[in-house]
């Protein structure tokens, strides 16, 4: 009955609200857009440069769709290289190729070693003895490639979700505090446990909604990479909404205002990207790892990432969905405690 | 002395916060069906005390019982209507929106949900705009929706902090009209108040500075044994230069 109420009145609140509701449903689309066409734009054309006897692969690249450039000898192309003109250099080691890469764009890099095997493989039937063809790979700058592109999309899916779950979930709490409201609840019978699980109802069913968008805009209209079952993003991004929801109601208690709530973004959000995986975990130092294990967004890119790139299911994710349970069920009694603060019984 | 038990009795009440003593040693009654007004600077300790009495805030030694029982108690608060400093409404919705979502709270339903939103309305003049959203109101509006919204769940005891500020003089009249009709009507009412004029219009007052409480007696009572003219001298002849 009066979780209900709050439930209703968490509603009402938001059809009122439009600009927040636009937030929590339209903002995560475009910034997931963004991203879909700055990282995973159409096929990048490489700039390739070739110089000397590595000319007799020109053709071949440029049937892969590479820009060529032929340059009189190795030094001029290798200045070309410095200057940014092309994306790499490939030249003759006596009977081998070897391509040097500019090395600073990920993308670049991994659509020129595309395109080269390719040409290699193309070329093959001509060139005497086959095994020669696979070129020296060496970077100007930078380092080995990294998978991070792949694994963007579902880890970005979770980031979004639970920034802004978290923002709007812990700013319309703060405001029941600073308003004045949350006194006026506590005057009333409500038990504490009771307005925790009102907001989490209320909220519950926007993330709902929310959750759905998300999936189905970032798999169906951004076409990220999806080989698993949709019922199991939707949960997970479910799941990860909950555990931000939870998460900033209770942090809410910590901050005096709006301004200390963003503040937690930085505290709170960042280094949460940061270690769920978006990143390689393997060269970070192990406390710094560990401390990603105790983040919900850890287990909710981890599973999002199995299912939308490994393609796995329950079993898969059975311990990262238990997980998040128990951090939102974590979250809403340290909640519940919080608010003896204000009122002790 | 008092005919009947108390309604309120506060008992050695000590509160303190962290090393700040903000109420000390303070004892007082209130009578059914009484108006009681607490008066006293503002950082006197009023709204704590009010808020003692509701059982938000707990007593650092001393003893409150409201109706005869314990505070704080959570099943107490259904006979209390409490009405906050701050007006504590939610202004994105509107007016109906507000008292319906706090009379859910209290467990009013169906009709007589209704009945009792009209009721409250009518009471604070605001019937005309119980579908404006609470944003669109002035200052005055929210104070009295806030003190509708107190009334709704018709509580044998009302606890009003602060309750007639940014109020024009001729609402203000009329809703210590309303206040003396509920009177009347066996409720008992404790109200903080800084305005001198109005806590004449208590049936008896307490005085407050810095947490001590200086004199509790009818506004009549006060006057004569300071042997004053008004309640102002009465309060500085407690207050300051002790005779």
């Amino acid at each position: 009955m009066r979780i209900r109420a709050i439930t209703l009145r968490i509603l009402q609140q938001f059809i009122h609200d439009r600009r927040t509701m636009a937030l929590m449903f339209i903002a995560p689309l475009l910034v997931l857009s963004l991203m879909s066409l700055v990282f995973g734009s159409d096929a990048y054309e490489p700039r390739i440069g070739v110089s000397g006897g590595a000319a007799v692969f020109s053709s071949a690249l440029e049937a892969e769709q590479a820009e060529v450039t032929s340059y009189a000898d190795e030094a001029s192309g290798q200045a070309a290289l410095k200057a940014g003109a092309i994306d790499a250099l490939l030249t003759m080691k006596g009977d081998a190729p070897a391509i040097v890469l500019e090395g600073s764009n990920p993308a670049a890099n991994r659509t020129v070693i595309m395109a080269l095997q390719e040409a290699a493989q193309s070329l093959r039937p001509q060139a005497p003895g086959g095994g020669q063809l696979q070129p020296q790979i060496s970077y100007l700058y930078g380092a080995e490639d990294m998978k991070t592109i792949d694994r963007f999309g579902p880890i970005m899916i979770g980031v979004f979700v639970f920034f802004f779950v978290f923002l709007i979930a812990g700013v319309s709490f703060l405001r029941e505090r600073t308003t004045g409201t949350l006194e006026r609840l506590l005057s009333t019978p409500l038990k504490r446990w009771e307005i925790v699980t009102g907001y989490v109802c209320g909220f519950g069913i926007f993330t709902v909604f929310q959750a759905l968008l998300i999936s189905w805009f970032s798999i169906q209209v951004l076409g990220i990479m999806m080989t698993g079952s949709f019922g199991y993003v939707l949960l997970m991004t479910l799941l990860l909404s909950m555990s931000a929801l939870t998460l900033g109601t209770l942090l809410s208690a910590f901050a005096a205002n709006e301004l200390q709530m963003i503040q937690f973004i930085p505290l709170v959000i960042v280094p949460q990207i940061f270690l769920s995986g978006l990143f390689p975990l393997d060269t970070l130092p192990l406390w710094l790892q560990r401390i990603g294990l105790v983040t919900p967004m850890y287990y909710g890119s981890e599973a999002l990432m199995d299912i939308m790139v490994r393609g796995r299911g329950w079993s898969d994710i059975a311990g990262d969905v238990f997980m998040l349970i128990g951090f939102s069920l974590l979250f809403m009694l340290l909640n519940v405690l919080a608010l003896r603060k204000h009122r002790r019984m | 002395m008092d005919e009947g038990k108390p309604v309120i009795a506060v008992t050695h009440v000590n509160r303190a916060f962290g090393d700040k003593t903000v109420l000390k040693d303070i004892t007082l009654q209130v009578n059914q069906a009484e108006t009681f007004g607490i008066l006293g600077p503002s950082g006197s300790g009023k709204t704590t005390l009010v808020k003692l009495l509701t059982g938000i805030d707990e007593v650092t030694s001393g003893e409150v019982t409201v109706l005869g029982v314990r505070m704080p108690k959570l099943a107490m608060l259904q006979q209390i209507g409490y009405m906050a400093q701050s007006d504590a409404l939610y202004t994105e919705l509107s007016a109906k929106e507000n008292l319906e979502f706090f009379a859910a709270l209290y467990g009013l339903k169906g009709g007589n949900r209704t009945r009792r939103i009209g009721d409250v309305m009518e009471l604070v003049n605001l019937q005309e705009h119980l579908r404006k959203r609470v944003d669109q109101y002035s200052g005055g509006m929210k104070r009295r929706l806030s003190l509708a919204i107190a009334l709704l769940h018709e509580p044998p005891l009302l606890l009003l902090d602060e309750p007639t500020v940014g109020i024009d003089p001729v609402l203000r009249q009329s809703i210590w009209k309303e206040l003396k009709a509920l009177n009347r009507k066996g409720t008992t009412i404790v109200l903080t108040t800084h305005v001198m004029d109005e806590a004449e219009k208590c049936d008896r007052l307490a005085m407050i500075r810095d947490g001590v409480l200086l004199a509790a007696d009818t506004p009549a009572g006060l006057l004569q044994a300071t042997g004053t003219a008004s309640i102002e001298e009465a309060f500085l002849c407690y207050g300051g230069v002790r005779r």
